[in-house]
């Protein structure tokens, strides 16, 4: 148990996805204007960690055992599919959601740290629960990290910066700040 | 095929500063960020996604014609993924100790949306050289972003370029260069840096613009 949460506590803060490890940069650089926006993304890319941490779970198990070097093609064509699936029964099931979601849904297939999430699942050797955790751990973290950013964003969109500064620079200088921030955590369980 | 000698040359210049994939158009910056922290690892990381970018690019404006407009970007995808694997076996064989530094991130290749945007932006409806021209710019437009990244961080962090130390042994490195913050912060102080350049150069083509009228 101690275990399980350790694994929880230290994706989702300590490595986090995104401050700690550059993962899914782009959606949290691009889709961070507005808090609901960055939220409802953030859980629609949890859901889809943890249905990739399934899928790989089976993968792993069952069939790359016997050709390894399909590893990286089939976690690729699993991540798109289940992007698609879910893409589908969000449409049947709340056509409102779908509405709201809009564009961020099928680039999610294209956020690297869902693929990233397949490799060090498979990379430490994870058991099924174990790689669930982990799933759930660094989809929060993730959605942490979005909502970090557009609450800071949208506090900056009203300070008096500079003209030259705005834009992807000054989301860069405080994401670097936050990360600062997050390397602080780096201390929480020092018996590890 | 029959495009002019300077626009296939336009194609390949493009990438290299107007279009540049990590300052301009602010594109691939997972491995950009998360690779950077010594200049050798910047270089292998741009050599491989040079490698990957141009092969795939050939190949899928090569098979154009004959992939399904629905299924695309699975194709591409598939493509795409096909050479990483080939440049994560052949780093394994070759350079092990690099390889293993780099660890995900060279599988991670497939998801940089530099390469994925080429295939859809370009290469999917252009001719093969005129493809192989454009990916050839745009992977060395990257690969200088990712070099002169990988350069500041390692200098300040460690007072080294390439493992060689410069300053001697009184510099204080400064740690935090090398660590996750130091590359938000150095991609966001270069990008900063390159806005005031265009921003000067706009300046001073609205004077000599206005200079102009007046003359007139």
């Amino acid at each position: 148990m101690n275990d399980l949460l350790w694994i929880f506590v230290s994706t989702l803060l300590i490595n986090n996805f995104v401050l700690a490890y550059f993962l899914g940069i782009c959606p949290f650089l691009g889709v961070s204007q507005r808090l609901d926006t960055a939220f409802r993304l953030g859980l629609a890319t949890s859901f889809v960690m943890l249905v990739t941490g399934l899928c790989v779970w089976f993968l792993n198990t069952y069939i790359l055992e016997h050709a390894p070097y399909l590893r990286l093609i089939s976690f690729i064509v699993v991540i798109a599919s289940t992007v698609q699936f879910i893409e589908m029964v969000i449409k049947k099931l709340s056509p409102a959601l779908f509405k709201a979601l809009g564009i961020f849904l099928p680039l999610i297939t294209t956020n690297c740290a869902i693929l990233a999430l397949a490799i060090f699942t498979t990379n430490k050797g994870y058991g099924l629960v174990e790689g669930m955790v982990y799933a759930l751990g660094s989809g929060l973290g993730f959605t942490l990290a979005m909502v970090l950013m557009a609450g800071l964003r949208q506090e900056t969109d009203l300070a008096p910066v500079p003209r030259l500064i705005r834009g992807t620079a000054m989301n860069l200088i405080i994401a670097g700040i936050l990360s600062t921030a997050f390397m602080g955590f780096a201390g929480l369980f020092s018996a590890g | 095929m029959l495009k002019t000698k300077p626009d296939a040359y336009q194609e390949f210049l493009k990438g290299l500063w107007r279009e540049n994939p990590v300052f301009v158009q602010v594109l691939g910056m997972c491995p950009t960020l998360a690779v950077t922290n010594s200049a050798e690892n910047a270089l292998v990381m741009g050599a491989a996604t040079l490698f990957v970018l141009v092969a795939s690019s050939g190949l899928v404006s090569a098979l154009q014609r004959w992939i399904p407009k629905q299924v695309r970007i699975s194709t591409f995808i598939i493509i795409i993924a096909t050479f990483v694997t080939v440049i994560d076996f052949s780093l394994e064989a070759l350079v092990p100790r690099l390889h293993k530094e780099l660890g995900p991130f060279i599988p991670l290749i497939v998801v940089n949306c530099i390469i994925m945007g080429r295939q859809e932006a370009f290469a999917a409806r252009n001719p093969v050289p005129l493809a192989l021209l454009d990916a050839f710019g745009m992977s060395i437009g990257f690969f200088f972003a990712l070099l002169a990244l990988g350069s500041v961080r390692e200098i300040l962090g460690v007072g080294s370029l390439f493992g060689v130390n410069l300053f001697g042994p009184h510099f204080e490195p400064w740690v935090i260069m090398i660590l996750p913050p130091g590359g938000f912060l150095t991609l966001g102080l270069l990008l900063l840096f390159f806005n005031w350049i265009k921003e000067r150069k706009e300046r001073l083509v609205r004077r000599l613009d206005a200079m102009e009228a007046e003359a007139r």
